[in-house]
């Protein structure tokens, strides 16, 4: 007689089961231990669906006749978006260049270019509206140098990254041909990046008309702050109005930048 | 020669080919930065004025000062939390979202239902959000949970519910074939597929939260921001310099976890 084994069909091995089991648990003590000692007073929360049906209660109709308020406002607000990828643009082109191991001239000039970059990158664009708010006082202009701040270095990076990725043979093709410095890099590098550059460009500015919507919040300019004055001052309907525009808004610049970047690129 | 040897002289390509189409994005865009930088008022001498301020604000910076550092840490670890909480309930929620935004997956009008809610989720930046909730339930961690739990959801509706929708059907017929329920067929014939995605996005989620939670505060809902916001307020901009640091190092070093947990799982 020979033993007949049973063969159980099972989706993982001992080994992998308890590595599963194993990575589970550590997630589940983390969530224990941040609800445990997080700072929330717990019988408020039982009131929260009240509370929230009561906000909506209160914005419910949206003021339709404020739209007049909101166009100028929301006008700043995309200008502020389209100038602050502009700059952004064309500042972080030399950036990009400096920052990227095959064209940068020197590792102590990299390095210079890679500490912008990460900070530029690191410091949410609330932050540096409240810095630019206060060198340039509040309005549109501190909103512009925030978002500014906050493209550069996201642009610079990709940039810079898609420069490293460039196929050497055009640029050992021209240079052959004799061309100086700055022949080789607008003929034989140019136009390999090119297609990054202009799809990183729409992508930050679909980005940054999200953005300078919210920045109004810190006074940097745009709907944000018609949004502040309204929700200070209770008028909900008002509120309601602006997020349903903004969230129009926000639709309208991902479908441009989106049949945008189909069509160039 | 003939005169037809200047025609050869080569001319590099343009990146748009039609010159039609070129000219029309140059001459539009041109004009719609002139009429834009003419409408925001640039008023050069307030820009100037603004200089002495940047380099006083740099002089009241430096050094900074650590010496609130309990608060720092009070703060840091309420970020923490918030990103922790509210990554584990957005992966948890994800699960039947991403299904149902999965057109091949669920019937129509859950499709379109979660649908809208991932468009809702995804177009409001968080501090908007974080805004709203904070009128409704209050300063603090909480409102900020439910802003980060509720942006990370559109995030992951959308991208796990795009790689749900692109899996193979051949494993999931081979599954129903077996006879298997409809909880078994997701279970052993979509989720091993999407399952490495899941992983990865839960990681960068985290990441993505991490960043967001030391923000939100700035509008009250918790978290290291709200220090961050005071210490400006109160012209205190060593302290500031000091919270901006520690936000850059945390968000370094969960950018670096993040992408090294992804590395291991492509």
């Amino acid at each position: 007689m020979t033993a007949v084994q049973k063969h159980i069909w099972k989706r993982f091995s001992r080994k992998e089961s308890l590595e599963r089991y194993g990575i589970e648990l550590v997630v589940l003590l983390f969530f224990l231990w941040a609800t445990r000692s997080v700072d929330i007073y717990w019988p408020f929360i039982a009131d929260a669906p009240h509370q929230a049906v009561d906000l909506v209660k209160r914005m419910l109709p949206p003021n339709f006749s404020f739209t007049g308020d909101i166009i100028p406002a929301m006008i700043e607000t995309i200008n502020i978006a389209t100038l602050s990828t502009l700059f952004a643009l064309i500042l972080s082109f030399p950036i990009a260049v400096l920052n990227a191991r095959n064209t940068t001239p020197h590792p102590t000039v990299q390095a210079i270019a890679r500490v912008i970059v990460v900070t530029s990158r690191s410091v949410n664009e609330l932050v540096w509206g409240l810095i630019f708010v206060v060198f340039f006082g509040p309005g549109a202009v501190a909103g512009i140098a925030a978002l500014t701040m906050r493209s550069l270095g996201f642009m610079a990076k990709l940039v810079s990254e898609s420069i490293e990725e460039i196929d050497h043979g055009q640029v050992e093709a021209i240079r052959a041909t004799g061309a100086n410095g700055a022949k080789v890099f607008l003929f034989g590098v140019l136009p390999q990046i090119m297609p990054t550059i202009m799809g990183t460009t729409i992508f930050r500015w679909d980005i940054n008309i999200r953005q300078s919507s919210v920045i109004g919040l810190v006074g940097a300019g745009g709907i944000g702050i018609l949004l502040t004055s309204s929700m200070n001052l209770f008028r909900w309907q008002n509120v309601s109005m602006i997020l349903i525009s903004i969230f129009v808004v926000v639709l309208a610049g991902e479908y441009v930048s989106a049949s945008v970047r189909k069509k160039l690129i | 020669m003939s005169s037809s040897s200047s025609s050869t002289v080569w001319k590099r390509d343009h990146f748009i080919k039609n010159p039609f189409l070129r000219w029309t994005v140059i001459i539009l865009v041109t004009a719609y930065v002139l009429y834009a930088l003419n409408d925001m008022n640039l008023n050069w001498a307030r820009m100037k004025s603004g200089l002495p301020r940047a380099v006083d604000f740099f002089h009241r910076m430096f050094p900074p000062d650590f010496s609130r550092w309990t608060m720092i840490q009070r703060g840091v670890l309420e970020s923490l939390q918030m990103a922790i909480i509210s990554t584990t309930i957005s992966i948890i929620l994800a699960v039947p979202l991403s299904l149902g935004a999965a057109r091949n997956i669920s019937v129509r009008w859950v499709y379109l239902l979660s649908r809208a809610f991932v468009v809702v989720a995804r177009s409001f930046p968080p501090i908007l959000v974080a805004i709203i909730f904070v009128k409704a339930f209050g300063f603090g961690p909480f409102p900020g949970i439910l802003t980060l739990a509720f942006t990370a959801l559109g995030f992951m509706g959308k991208l796990l519910g795009e790689a749900i929708e692109n899996i193979d059907p051949g494993q999931v017929e081979a599954i129903r074939a077996t006879g298997a329920n409809w909880f078994k067929v997701q279970l052993y014939g979509v989720a091993p597929q999407v399952l490495p995605r899941y992983v990865g996005l839960s990681i960068y989620l985290l990441d993505i939260n991490l960043r967001a939670s030391t923000i939100i505060g700035i509008v009250g809902a918790g978290g290291i921001g709200g220090a961050l916001f005071n210490a400006f307020h109160r012209y205190e901009y060593d302290t500031a310099l000091a919270i901006l640091i520690v936000i850059i190092a945390i968000v370094l070093v969960m950018e670096f976890i993040s992408s090294k947990v992804r590395g291991r799982l492509q």
